[in-house]
């Protein structure tokens, strides 16, 4: 076992990696927690599509750097989609759903032009490993960005999830909350996009805070048991992709997955 | 706290219109603190929209002013409202204690704080709710929650109480606990109740005021003068009420 630690944290990418799991995880399950309350894990979903569409629109502006256009882009689109969810008169995850594929069309079909589709598909699976220091910084500014919204702003999020119009006679400025965390969740999303991949990428932002939820009775159980789940997976999927050289997003996943299914045996268990 | 009698309420000229259709028109209400008034009327009258309207929630056209009497200063007014139901499932890990302090706290909800804990107990205790503290919300039943959103409403002074059908699906017991709670309400804080309500004789009983709204006030006044009034009758035709000052002779 420690030979293969020892192997294990050789490398400098491993060690990499290994920080940038315990950065990234616990921002997933403290934010997730508040986007599965708010029930918009669709709408995060949407997000993760869009980043395609961003890079597309990134090349035709000829942006140099693709994450800039594909965290502008999921911005703007992020809060087209809140407007849509403000106006609330037809079926919501509809419309997201027409607004998603449409922006995901536009994006697919710019890329694949002249059949180049193969030099985005890494983005669809993202590899942890190619991580550089430089992104570890970027993710530590986003943990504390996120660590500072979650303590100011999580009392009137729960609020507006309880009763909007209460919540609005209360004096919280609800749209403004709303717009402010589309908009965290979006560069959150999009920025992790290159490491977790997209299809994979709402997976991490779901999966720990709803398995917490199966088991929780109240919001710091909840945000304490999400963010365990989360860095759990997280670690254990990166040691145990390594081991089986598979890449890392599916694994942790699938760790995530697993916890799921288990808290939710466990409650219909002891709520028998 | 007693009610001082110095304050009021007014609503001038009050109006929603949904397109081109008018919900509500030249509604014009004059409210006191201590005093218990019940908004009665038809199915679709306008009474749920005349608090959405007075919550802020629908534009409106008019004013609502809140106006102390003694120095005749104007100043805004807060509103305290209990709505029918909440949008919580009852899987939701969200505990009474989380909905009070999400709503009236100064701390996160996940973070322990003794202080406010205690300010959440105090609250609960005047609706007798302090054992539901930790309870998940969504698995309240109607009276519980009732209870709790009564104390969450109360819990930052409003100057008015609104209620919005409050006792739906609440036993006979569990009305008269309710009503009378209303008349403590109106009677231990400086506040005005105003509670739509489809139950006549509760409504006859309990209320200082009643207004009934048909797009626009049509009858307004004592539960009596109201209740024998020609319109009152052609909504909901003749029946024989008890009256607060009746029982009280």
């Amino acid at each position: 076992m420690s030979t293969m630690l020892h192997e294990f944290f050789q490398y400098d990418f491993i060690r990499i990696a290994l920080v940038a799991i315990l950065l990234m995880t616990p921002m997933y399950g403290m934010v997730g927690t508040l986007v599965v309350e708010k029930k918009m894990a669709y709408f995060s979903d949407a997000l993760g599509h869009s980043a395609l569409t961003g890079i597309a629109v990134g090349v035709i502006c000829q942006v140099v750097d693709s994450q800039v256009a594909m965290i502008g882009y999921a911005v703007v689109f992020a809060l087209l989609l809140n407007q849509i969810r403000f106006r609330g008169k037809a079926s919501t995850d509809t419309i997201i759903s027409v607004c998603a594929s449409v922006s995901l069309a536009a994006g697919l079909a710019i890329l694949s032009r002249g059949g180049n589709f193969s030099n985005y598909a890494s983005l669809l699976v993202g590899d942890v490993l190619s991580m550089s220091r430089k992104d570890l910084v970027m993710l530590l500014i986003l943990l504390v960005i996120a660590v500072i919204y979650y303590i100011f702003c999580v009392n009137a999020s729960l609020a507006v999830t309880i009763h909007p119009t209460l919540a609005k006679a209360k004096g919280y400025r609800v749209r403004l909350l709303e717009n402010l965390f589309a908009v965290l969740v979006a560069v959150m999303v999009t920025l992790s996009i290159r490491w977790i991949g997209i299809l994979l990428i709402n997976a991490l932002l779901i999966l720990p805070a709803a398995a917490s939820r199966n088991i929780a009775s109240n919001m710091r159980q909840h945000l304490c048991l999400s963010i365990v789940f989360s860095v759990l997976s997280g670690l254990l999927g990166l040691f145990l992709s390594y081991f089986v050289n598979v890449a890392t997003g599916p694994v942790i996943v699938i760790f995530a997955g697993i916890l799921y299914f288990a808290t939710l045996v466990y409650s219909a268990f002891v709520r028998e | 706290m007693r009610p001082c009698g110095l304050h009021c309420i007014k609503i001038k000229n009050f109006g929603v219109n949904f397109g081109d259709q008018v919900i509500l028109s030249d509604v014009n209400l004059h409210i006191h603190c201590g005093t218990l008034t019940s908004i009665i009327g038809r199915n679709g009258a306008g009474k749920s929209t005349l608090i959405r309207g007075i919550l802020g929630e629908i534009p409106h056209t008019g004013s609502l002013e809140f106006r102390n009497t003694e120095d005749g200063k104007i100043r805004k007014i807060r509103i305290g409202y209990v709505p029918q139901k909440l949008h919580v499932e009852p899987a939701a890990p969200i505990s009474v204690y989380d909905m009070l302090t999400s709503f009236q706290g100064k701390v996160p909800a996940f973070l322990p704080s003794k202080k406010q804990r205690q300010i959440a107990l105090e609250a609960l205790e005047e609706f007798a709710a302090e054992d539901l503290i930790d309870k998940k919300v969504g698995m309240l039943s109607g009276g519980e929650l009732q209870r709790v959103l009564l104390a969450m409403a109360v819990m930052d002074d409003p100057d008015l109480l609104l209620l919005d059908e409050p006792v739906s699906g609440i036993d006979k017991n569990g009305m008269d606990l309710f009503y009378e709670k209303m008349k403590y309400l109106k009677e231990h804080h400086d506040l005005a109740v105003v509670l739509v309500s489809h139950d006549l004789d509760y409504v006859a009983r309990y209320s200082d005021q009643v207004i009934l709204l048909d797009e626009s006030v049509a009858a307004s006044g004592t539960p009596k003068a109201v209740f024998t009034s020609e319109a009152f009758q052609n909504v909901f035709g003749g029946a024989n009420y008890e009256f607060a000052k009746e029982i009280e002779a």
